[in-house]
């Protein structure tokens, strides 16, 4: 496939991972943090740990939408559904995620909830146009790429006049989120989580640019390198983190110039900018309540909001116990460390969000790299 | 008087513009009708012209095999195939993949009140074409209707009775660390088929699904390498599915070799686009087989010279792991598992 396999050569692995090899200093760890799914997903389908020496640690961050979804949201999307009796579209990971009860979106819909999955906000807007007697909601989550679609649905539902569309609107923020991180005691405690750098967002990056990471990389002074999620851009972008460790460098960096520009999508960032605006504060699973973290549906486009036209309230919900996804969306714990992990907790019956969306850090490592075991385990 | 009537006369079945409705399942004339007129004219053979409420079949030499397989696939029409000669291949693939040689059909139909009549003598031909192209007759049937919305157009159960030779031992449990591991042909068609024409998701492909009977496939491998140890079509769940199903089966690991797979370029296209890994993504006309590493080039060989083998290749080996891990050396030169599937890629694939 052409510019896809490029991206995947084999022969320009060996190279690049000797390259890295050569670059870094024995005797010193690389701890590096990849914020998004997209990139822990490519790093275990194509064994690039197994690529990377010893002393260089990738740590899976908050960047899959499903594992940051708060369980109260999906309890509300849940009783919409159920108990409202709307008809609730949502993208196909979302079924899946636990609630605080023993439901999923997918056990729900098989007790009688018209839940349906669709791949596209339009999808949903199609099933409002056909369907004008259901009330039919569109559950909204994910990062700066899902906003700008979601945006688009409520414009295009607002033109043609429908009124049984409405959003339920969980979309968050990256920066935000790299923030908080970078905040928490245990980064700011060194050595609790080490952290050198991060490969920066793939296609949230395309939306915003680049340019909204220059704070990270001067006020913490930690490196930042955008990175494509194909296997060979995140290889690269360790290597040009690594390099810039060496060099005591803290810039940002652009693996991914062939998407993704310092202003990024002007076009987009106008449509969400019209249709949405910043939340005060917004539960992330494992990171908690972030300040200004997540968009709400401006009052221009009350119709359209299902938390006013529904009245959802929030109620905040504690993980399982046991349950360590939150440390593990922070980096301070690996998925092997969780006692839940592939005992009571698998992809085929969830405990936590991590387990969920294959972009999750414990569906990556469960699905793809077990068989190394306690093996792979490194310490910083 | 009564000059005009004629006796048992029933108007002739509206195929262009008839639906079915509840009288074709009630056990009266409508459904005798229907059954003659669609059904038996289609499937004609001996047995079913017996017209017994179970066909009488000689007696069959050597051991009995007998598979099930219900069809609920949607749409009803893919390109390549449809819900009948799906229904056909599907069952006669389950008995083909323990060595048997099929014998015998028996076709169960679930219609939905309003389904057209038109759209039902298509499946129902497709369905007699399968059977016959294979030369394995549906010898017996049943056709139920339920109400408008209790179903969701037709649903197709078929039943295959095969016998196999005492010679030839095939069974899931029998792979063991050294063999060879070998497809049929390249991967993940007939799923890519059913999404290009998805309601939701159409797009355009050339990509046909690959439904076909394998027997004859399976009858090539058994003749030269009568001593394989499994054989498995890669249908839901996919080529990944299936070799986690022996490798537990077996209690033994294996490592598969990534860029040995066959997977189509437009295949591998659409699945990238939809977020889908070909290894999970069904097939109705492939098959794996697990041999000795010595009958290797033997059954590549056989597999090759028939004409659903052509592009049959040694994707991988058997090995020892009691966690029966199926591993893969990823084309990037990396290592990865290659898991169960979890969840529902795609509900209602076949």
């Amino acid at each position: 496939m052409k510019y896809i396999d490029e991206f995947r050569d084999g022969k320009l692995a060996r190279g690049l991972a000797q390259a890295i090899r050569a670059e870094v200093k024995p005797g010193r760890w690389y701890n590096f943090m990849e914020f998004c799914g997209g990139h822990t997903h490519a790093i275990s389908r194509y064994g690039v740990e197994g690529l990377l020496p010893e002393n260089v640690r990738m740590i899976h961050g908050p960047g899959c939408p499903v594992c940051v979804l708060p369980i109260g949201r999906v309890d509300s999307a849940i009783e919409l559904a159920l108990e409202r009796g709307v008809t609730l579209c949502t993208y196909g990971d979302v079924m899946r995620v636990p609630a605080s009860g023993p439901l999923t979106l997918m056990k729900a819909k098989a007790r009688g909830a018209d839940v349906r999955m669709v791949y596209s906000t339009l999808d949903a807007l199609r099933i409002a146009q056909g369907e004008p007697q259901r009330e039919v909601v569109f559950f909204a989550i994910g990062f700066e790429t899902t906003t700008p679609p979601t945006a688009v649905a409520i414009k295009q539902a607002q033109a043609l006049g429908l009124t049984n569309f409405s959003v339920f609107c969980n979309h968050v923020l990256t920066p935000a989120a790299i923030s908080n991180i970078l905040e928490s005691p245990e980064v700011r405690k060194i050595g609790t989580v080490p952290l050198d750098g991060f490969v920066g967002p793939a296609h949230v990056s395309t939306v915003i640019g680049s340019q909204p990471y220059e704070f990270f990389a001067e006020e913490y002074e930690k490196p930042v390198v955008i990175a494509g999620f194909e296997p060979l851009d995140v290889m690269q972008a360790i290597l040009m983190l690594v390099r810039q460790v060496n060099e005591g460098r803290a810039e940002v960096e652009n693996e991914f110039t062939r998407a993704v520009t310092p202003e990024g999508n002007e076009k987009a960032k106008a449509v969400v900018a019209e249709v949405f605006e910043l939340r005060r504060s917004f539960e992330w699973r494992g990171l908690g309540e972030v300040p200004y973290s997540a968009l709400r549906i401006k009052e221009t486009f009350r119709n359209f909001d299902a938390e006013a036209r529904f009245g959802i309230g929030y109620r905040s919900v504690a993980d399982a116990k046991g349950c360590e996804c939150g440390a593990i969306l922070r980096g301070v714990k690996r998925p092997e460390d969780c006692k839940l992990f592939g005992t009571v907790c698998t992809p085929e019956d969830p405990i936590g969000s991590c387990m969920v969306s294959s972009e999750g850090a414990c569906a990556a490592h469960y699905t793809y790299g077990r068989f190394r075991g306690g093996a792979a385990r490194r310490t910083g | 008087m009564g000059g005009t009537v004629k006796p048992g006369y029933v108007r002739p079945l509206d195929v262009k513009r008839g639906r079915v409705d509840l009288s074709h399942g009630s056990g009266g004339r409508a459904m005798a009708q229907l059954i003659e007129h669609l059904f038996v004219r289609a499937f004609d053979n001996e047995w079913l012209r017996q017209g017994n409420d179970g066909a009488s079949l000689p007696a069959l030499p050597g051991r009995l095999v007998m598979a099930t397989d219900s069809h609920v696939v949607s749409p009803l029409f893919f390109p390549g195939g449809d819900i009948g000669c799906l229904s056909v291949h599907g069952t006669i693939n389950d008995v083909a993949m323990v060595g048997a040689q099929p014998l015998y059909l028996s076709a169960s139909f679930i219609l939905e009140e309003g389904f057209p009549l038109g759209d039902l003598q298509r499946i129902v031909e497709s369905m007699a074409r399968a059977a016959r192209d294979a030369n394995v007759p549906i010898v017996t049937g049943d056709t139920k209707v339920v109400e408008q919305g209790k179903g969701d157009g037709v649903f197709i159960t078929t039943t295959g009775l095969g016998v196999v030779p005492d010679t030839v031992c095939v069974a899931g449990d029998r792979a063991q660390p050294g063999d060879a591991i070998i497809v049929s042909g390249p991967i993940g068609d007939h799923g890519v088929a059913i999404m290009s024409v998805r309601e939701n998701l159409s797009f355009t492909t050339s990509i046909a699904s690959d439904t076909a009977a394998l027997h004859g496939l399976v009858a090539a491998i058994v003749q030269s390498a009568p001593g394989i140890h499994c054989l498995r079509d890669p249908t839901r769940g996919g080529l990944a599915t299936t070799l986690n199903e022996i490798a537990s089966q077996s209690g033994v690991g294996m490592v598969l070799a990534e860029e040995a797979i066959p997977v189509r370029r437009e295949v591998a296209a659409a699945c990238e686009l939809l977020g889908l890994d070909p290894l999970y993504v069904a097939n109705e006309g492939k098959l794996v087989c697990v041999c000795a590493a010595e009958d290797a080039d033997t059954v590549l060989t056989a597999l090759r010279a028939h004409p659903l083998g052509r592009e049959a290749a040694l994707i991988g080996r058997v090995v020892e792991d009691v966690h029966c891990f199926v591993r893969m050396e990823t084309v990037f030169g990396g290592t990865r598992m290659v898991d169960w599937l979890s969840g529902e890629q795609l509900p209602r694939i076949c």
